[in-house]
């Protein structure tokens, strides 16, 4: 096996603990968003087992890569990603949305090691990336900043005020995906407000836009690659995605934007992932 | 009271040279309002630490979040209606609630906006940001005090909204002798009858409105209240236990502001009577700032009048 064929066997195995760990937080807090958290798997996989440069055991170390959830309720696939990865201990993810619990409905920078900024308020996490990649810059240091954005997200207006900025300051240390799962809470993507087109917007826009599978790791991380390799402009990769990917049941079912799986509804689901994790 | 006057954004553009010059990590802010904020003065000495990111309110303060986030000590400008109005949930969500390290210095607080009118007058600011858990909020004087609290707000860790207006008003302070410590109001005048608690631009409104009640034989005391969140409670209690009578000043909505502030905490500590002298719940308009000041009732005679019928009240009880 070549290296590349390793490690994105290395990355799917991965990607089955954190769905499976994403459908049990969710059962045991009882609510939540497992769609929008199911379709960012992979990317958020890819990120914080192949691309990004942190250190778990110092989250605040200065020259680490940062990943802004901008879609702030798919903190699901964040906190999941953050445990496996050793920044705070796998059984806080059961005590998920309790009173007094670490781990919010929404992520916390202030209470939680590995956020980066607090989000949830939609349309606001590409600004303070845009900071991020603004200080990393004034620091000369060599961080690079990674955005996830929902495509139902971009409906506000201050996305776009983010977007112009970027392209503006040439922010090549800032990467965008797009979780183009299609969906949002009261349908489809494109017939509640569509954002289409969306690679000719971000291209008017100034930026760098590649179109990926969401779910080919491969196709994640070459983009990543690409990104890298872009001067002057931010990147985005439009990243085509299934909600709720990986339950057979949840799939493109836009109910399963905001509702906890049942424990019944779990154990089927953590069947369909391989069974990595008891119920 | 001097006979200079200088405008609190004035003081405000020159204390940002100072702290750019002293510390790296300053870096500063603006939404295509660096003329009249007067961030253009950071701007020319420091053009790599300044973002004009245009007219993008939101975007601003996003930004300055996530500069914050990676350690630096970001000053966010524009005009206090869009800082706190228009992009309230970006400084309640992206600033506020992880209590990041941002400044929000709002220049064009109050009626003296004077001719640009109502959509450009905020009178709710101080109510929108005081009602933020860990939100510190500054109101200075004149352009002494000022400068002290731009340099404090850079030192605390923290959220700080500064109120800052657009015309000339007195200096007040002497900047040898004058010292700024957060949370604690200044005595500016003893007096035994009556307290004005008075903040801003009010505050040698008050000082002149304490020599015409001084000619008709009543003492009051005048208490500068620059920050008012956190209020200085201790302050405010003494005072009402001292003089038993207490009037606000303020160039905002009596709604919310230093009179709610002053209110809350006497009537769950020592209940006197208290006289709001602010806007009333109404929009502005356009006009002269001094016209306007007067159309209001912000006046000294304002205050004055403010005393004599809180004096009554209390002779009533």
């Amino acid at each position: 096996m070549s290296s590349i064929e390793e490690t994105i066997k290395k990355l799917e195995q991965k990607t089955k603990i954190i769905r499976s760990y994403i459908i049990k937080m969710l059962a045991e807090a009882g609510s939540g968003h497992p769609g929008g958290s199911l379709s960012a798997v992979e990317i958020v996989t890819a990120l914080y087992f192949h691309v990004m440069n942190i250190k778990p055991e110092e989250p605040y170390w200065p020259d680490r890569d940062r990943f802004v959830l901008s879609k702030g309720h798919a903190a699901p696939v964040l906190y999941a990603a953050l445990a496996e990865k050793g920044f705070f201990p796998v059984e806080e993810l059961w005590k998920l949305r309790k009173t007094g619990a670490m781990l919010q409905g929404h992520p916390d920078m202030k209470g939680t090691p590995g956020v980066e900024i607090s989000t949830g308020s939609l349309g606001q996490g590409l600004s303070a990336a845009n900071g991020m990649a603004l200080a990393a810059r004034l620091d000369g240091r060599k961080s690079r900043i990674y955005v996830l954005l929902g495509d139902g997200e971009v409906e506000e207006g201050q996305v776009w005020e983010a977007a112009m900025a970027a392209a503006y300051y040439k922010l090549d240390n800032l990467m965008v995906f797009v979780d183009h799962n299609h969906l949002q809470i009261d349908g489809h993507v494109e017939e509640v407000m569509s954002p289409e087109p969306l690679k000719d917007k971000f291209n008017a826009f100034g930026w760098h836009v590649v179109e990926i599978d969401g779910h080919n790791l491969e196709e994640i991380i070459q983009a990543v690659e690409t990104a890298k390799g872009i001067k002057g402009k931010p990147t985005v990769a439009i990243a085509e995605t299934i909600k709720g990917k990986g339950v057979s049941f949840m799939e493109n079912q836009v109910d399963w934007h905001g509702k906890a799986p049942s424990r019944e509804q779990m154990k089927k689901a953590l069947e369909e992932l391989g069974g990595v994790l008891d119920a | 009271m001097r006979k200079e006057k200088m405008a609190t954004r004035d003081a405000y553009g020159k204390t940002l040279i100072e702290l750019g010059r002293q510390n790296r990590d300053i870096v500063v802010l603006d939404a295509d309002l660096s003329k009249s904020t007067r961030t253009e003065y950071f701007a020319k000495e420091f053009p790599e630490r300044f973002f004009n990111v245009g007219i993008a309110e939101q975007n601003l303060m996003g930004i300055a979040a996530g500069l914050a986030a990676s350690g630096k000590i970001p000053f966010a400008s524009t005009f206090a209606v869009f800082a706190t109005g228009r992009a309230y949930d970006q400084v309640r969500n992206t600033i506020a609630y992880p209590g990041l390290n941002v400044k929000i210095a709002a220049s064009h607080a109050g009626i003296t906006v004077g001719e640009d009118g109502a959509s450009h007058q905020t009178f709710e600011d101080i109510s929108l940001m005081r009602g933020l858990p860990g939100m510190t909020v500054i109101v200075p004087a004149d352009a002494v005090e000022t400068r002290f609290a731009v340099k404090k707000a850079a030192e605390v860790k923290g959220p700080v909204y500064i109120r800052l207006g657009r015309p000339k008003v007195p200096v007040i302070f002497d900047e040898t002798d004058y010292s700024f410590e957060l949370g604690k109001g200044i005595i500016l005048r003893e007096g035994k009858d009556a307290t004005i608690f008075a903040t801003g631009i009010m505050v040698s409104r008050a000082l002149e409105a304490a020599d015409v009640l001084a000619d008709k034989d009543v003492d009051v005391k005048v208490v500068n209240i620059h920050t008012i969140k956190p209020i200085d409670e201790d302050l405010i209690i003494r005072c009402a236990k001292q003089t038993g009578a207490v009037v606000t000043a303020e160039e905002h909505s009596i709604i919310g502001g230093l009179g709610s502030a002053v209110s809350e905490v006497l009537a769950e500590n020592y209940p006197v009577v208290i006289k709001r002298i602010g806007i009333q719940d109404e929009f502005g308009m356009s006009g002269d700032a001094g016209e306007l000041l007067v159309h209001y009732k912000l006046t000294s005679k304002d205050i004055v009048e403010g005393v004599e019928s809180c004096l009554k009240m209390k002779k009533a009880l």
